[in-house]
């Protein structure tokens, strides 16, 4: 698979090939067990393709982050993962403390990356909670508080693997818009693996549906609706019709 | 805060247990006539730790000592080694079985060879009050660090982090619950091991208290003896059950709601 520039267009998985412009938002649906996860493994650099190539910036992924990956990659997961010992803020904080790129300093500009995640939190709704225990936070306030740990270090390409899975429907739709909200101000790249065909439509510019495994991409669909969208969008026809075609597509996978 | 200060069924639970236990124990001599040198009512038992007083205050606090010795001993090596049996699968899978034979060596088993191998006295009882309350200690830190969650280790690895970072700011926190935990059942099995090494091979202590006391059927002495063990181990898993709240409290949190 390529991501950003001109790199060309190459296969990962089994034959799925995603070709990915900088700033985008894709969303990827398919059945359970499509190798959905596998793929972000890919792109995040954790895991290597046994064929094909994975390339930012026309630039190979390494395998294992060991032979110099990059640090300019966030993730997000179903389980928020806070660590229940750290407040929200130094939670966020983790992976300055960590990253290849700005450990060294982290102690240096503490102040100033202090000051980035209460920023971030605040874009979140999370003011006033930084020295809440994650404990202490809704199901939904944790999983905003792991989408700031993503992003604290300013990653161009935001990885999420069904962040929003096991909040409740009214929860889910409100984080739909805190994500939207961050991705318009700061324009990183997303890849979002999904379940949830609304959430895909609500918040992609492009949907790539995938067969089951081994993971094929079988179909792919720009979304055309205007930003910013909001709840209203989904119950307009182009959103309504857009999901159906979805659903078609993942029967006809699941059927297969 | 106000709670704390209430006296709730479930804080007077352990008092009322302990008392109704030796009241019933009491009663139950008493009413059966039961020979003294069988089974000491506890007045009895009282009466002997006050008659032996400064006998028993002096090997209880050589006891005390030696234990605490073997268990902090236990305490460094069990954290060192858990540490790096949970942070490696590779060192895991090589000293699981060599630990879990060596935890199933009946400790009595190995008191005379360390007795050959250091003479009689103190050394043979710190050794064995450490290999017995070693192994739970390895083993909940293993086990703690071992149980990371894959995805946050996946997070921090696309970030380029270390796998030093990574067990240090993630997995060494992440297992001082299982270690606290396991402090308290080790400290206990400490004075086990210290027991029986002074009652196999000892001249001092109160495993060389009660075996005398044994012999010359001075039965309450024996169980006034058992009776200032069971309180030192009370004393200390209190101590570390408090540590344990102080210092890892966020683990506690659902017990602390209800």
């Amino acid at each position: 698979m390529s991501y950003g520039g001109a790199a060309g267009a190459l296969p990962a998985v089994a034959d799925a090939t995603l070709h990915i412009e900088r700033g985008e938002f894709v969303a990827l649906v398919g059945p359970s067990g499509c190798g959905k996860s596998s793929l972000l493994k890919i792109v995040s650099g954790l895991a290597k393709a046994n064929s094909g190539h994975a390339r930012i910036d026309g630039r190979e992924i390494a395998g294992s982050q060991a032979s110099g990956g990059r640090a300019s990659v966030g993730m997000a997961f179903q389980n928020a993962t806070m660590l229940p010992w750290r407040s929200t803020l130094e939670n966020v904080l983790l992976p300055l403390e960590v990253s290849r790129d700005t450990r060294a300093t982290f102690r240096r500009k503490k102040a100033e990356h202090i000051e980035a995640a209460r920023n971030l939190l605040k874009v979140v709704g999370l003011e006033g909670y930084e020295d809440h225990a994650p404990y202490e936070l809704s199901g939904g306030m944790q999983q905003r508080a792991s989408l700031c740990r993503a992003l604290i270090h300013g990653p161009e390409l935001l990885l999420l693997d069904e962040p929003f899975a096991a909040l409740d429907a009214f929860t889910r739709e409100e984080l739909w818009d805190v994500l939207q909200n961050l991705w318009l101000q700061r324009k990183f790249t997303v890849i979002l693996v999904t379940h949830d065909l609304r959430e895909a439509a609500y918040l992609a510019d492009r949907v790539y549906v995938m067969s089951k495994r081994p993971g094929r991409i079988v179909y792919e669909r720009p979304v055309a609706l205007p930003r910013p969208r909001s709840l209203e969008t989904t119950f307009e026809e182009d959103f309504v019709a857009l999901v159906h075609v979805l659903r078609d597509h993942i029967s006809e996978v699941r059927a297969a | 805060m106000i709670s704390s200060l209430k006296l709730t069924p479930v804080k007077l639970a352990p008092w009322v247990a302990t008392i109704g236990l030796f009241i019933l124990w009491e009663a139950a001599c008493r009413l059966f006539a039961i020979p003294e040198f069988v089974l000491p009512a506890p007045s009895k038992t009282v009466a002997a730790l006050i008659e032996y007083g400064p006998a028993i205050w002096h090997n209880a606090f050589y006891t005390f000592w030696v234990t605490l010795l073997g268990f902090a001993l236990a305490v460094v090596f069990g954290l060192a080694l858990g540490i790096v049996t949970g942070a490696s699968a590779l060192v895991y899978s090589a000293i699981y079985p060599l630990l879990v034979g060596f935890n199933s060596i009946p400790k009595v088993a190995i008191v005379p060879v360390l007795v050959v191998w250091f003479g009689i006295g103190t050394i043979p009882a710190v050794l064995t009050a450490f290999t017995i309350s070693f192994f739970p200690i390895v083993v909940n830190v293993a086990t703690g660090l071992a149980t990371l969650e894959p995805e946050l280790r996946d997070v921090l690895r696309a970030l380029g982090a270390r796998k030093l970072d990574i067990l240090l700011k993630v997995g060494v926190p992440r297992s001082m619950p299982y270690f606290f935990a396991s402090l308290k059942v080790a400290v206990t099995l400490a004075f086990v091991g210290t027991v029986i090494s002074e009652t196999v091979a000892g001249n001092a202590g109160m495993g060389h208290l009660m075996l005398t006391a044994a012999s010359s059927f001075r039965v309450p002495l024996v169980f006034a003896g058992l009776l200032v063990i069971a309180v030192m181990g009370v004393g200390m898993y209190a101590i570390f059950a408090l540590a344990e709240r102080r210092l890892v409290g966020w683990a506690f949190r659902g017990a602390e709601q209800a």
